[in-house]
C-alpha cells in the first residue's frame, strides 16, 4: 500500500515538473517524454498498489485520482495547447509583409519599413501571446 | 523584433527584468495582429483578443522568407532555426 501512496505522490511530481522544469528544454517540452515516463512509472507504482492492499479503498482512490492526474495531462499537451486559430491568411513565404506603425516601449511610433530598411539584412518578426 | 497587445510599459519591464535589447512593439488595439491574422479571440486576461504565437524572417526589401506558424502553443520556433533562415539571406 505504501506504493499506491509513493506512485501518487510520483504522479503529483510529474504533473508539476512540466511547467516547473522540463518545459524549459526544446528537448524534453515539444513531445513530452520525460514527464510521460514519470507519469508510467507512477501509474505501474498505483496499479501494483490497489492490488497489494486487496479490498482497501483508498488505494483505488489514490489510483483513480493519479490516473485522472495523467489523463488530464494527456488531452493538455493533445488538445489544450492546439487550440489555435487556423490563419490561413497569414503572410505566406515569398509574400509581401504586411506593414504597420505601432509605438515601442520608448513610445515612440515604430514602421516596420524603417526597421527593414535600417537592419543589415532583414528583420526577425516575432508574434506572441503578451501577459508575461 | 516583438509585437503583442502588451502596453509600451508593460514590454518595458519585461525587457529590463529579462535583459532584452531589441525592439518590442505594442499592439493594444491589435491592428497588426489581424493584419497577419494572427488574432486569437477572448484569449488574454479578461477576455481580450491576443496574438497567436508566429515567427516570422522578413528581408530588407519587406518580403517574408521564412515563417513559423506552430499548431501549439508548446511548441515555438527555436534559435537556430531562425539562425539557419537568416544565413540564407542576402
Amino acid at each position: 500500500m505504501r506504493r499506491a501512496l509513493i506512485g501518487f505522490g510520483l504522479a503529483i511530481v510529474a504533473f508539476v515538473s512540466y511547467p516547473l522544469f522540463f518545459a524549459r528544454f526544446p528537448v524534453t517540452r515539444d513531445i513530452p517524454w520525460a514527464t510521460f515516463l514519470l507519469f508510467v512509472v507512477a501509474t505501474t507504482l498505483l496499479v501494483s498498489g490497489v492490488r497489494q492492499a486487496k479490498k482497501k479503498l483508498w488505494p483505488v482512490v489514490l489510483a483513480t485520482l493519479g490516473i485522472a492526474i495523467f489523463a488530464f495531462s494527456i488531452i493538455g499537451v493533445t488538445v489544450l495547447t492546439r487550440m489555435l486559430p487556423a490563419s490561413h491568411n497569414a503572410p505566406k513565404v515569398g509574400d509581401r509583409a504586411p506593414e504597420f506603425a505601432l509605438r515601442d516601449t520608448a513610445g515612440q511610433v515604430v514602421t516596420l519599413s524603417s526597421l527593414t530598411a535600417s537592419a543589415p539584412r532583414g528583420v526577425v518578426l516575432i508574434f506572441y501571446r503578451g501577459y508575461w | 523584433m516583438a509585437i503583442s497587445v502588451d502596453e509600451p510599459q508593460v514590454s518595458a519591464d519585461l525587457c529590463r527584468k529579462a535583459h532584452y535589447t531589441f525592439t518590442f512593439l505594442s499592439d493594444p488595439n491589435t491592428e497588426a495582429i489581424r493584419r497577419y491574422d494572427l488574432l486569437h479571440k477572448d484569449a488574454g486576461e479578461h477576455g481580450h483578443d491576443i496574438a497567436r504565437p508566429a515567427e516570422f524572417l522578413i528581408d530588407k526589401s519587406g518580403v517574408v522568407r521564412w515563417e513559423k506558424i506552430t499548431e501549439d502553443l508548446r511548441v515555438r520556433a527555436r534559435p537556430e532555426e531562425m539562425l539557419a533562415a537568416a544565413k540564407s539571406l542576402p
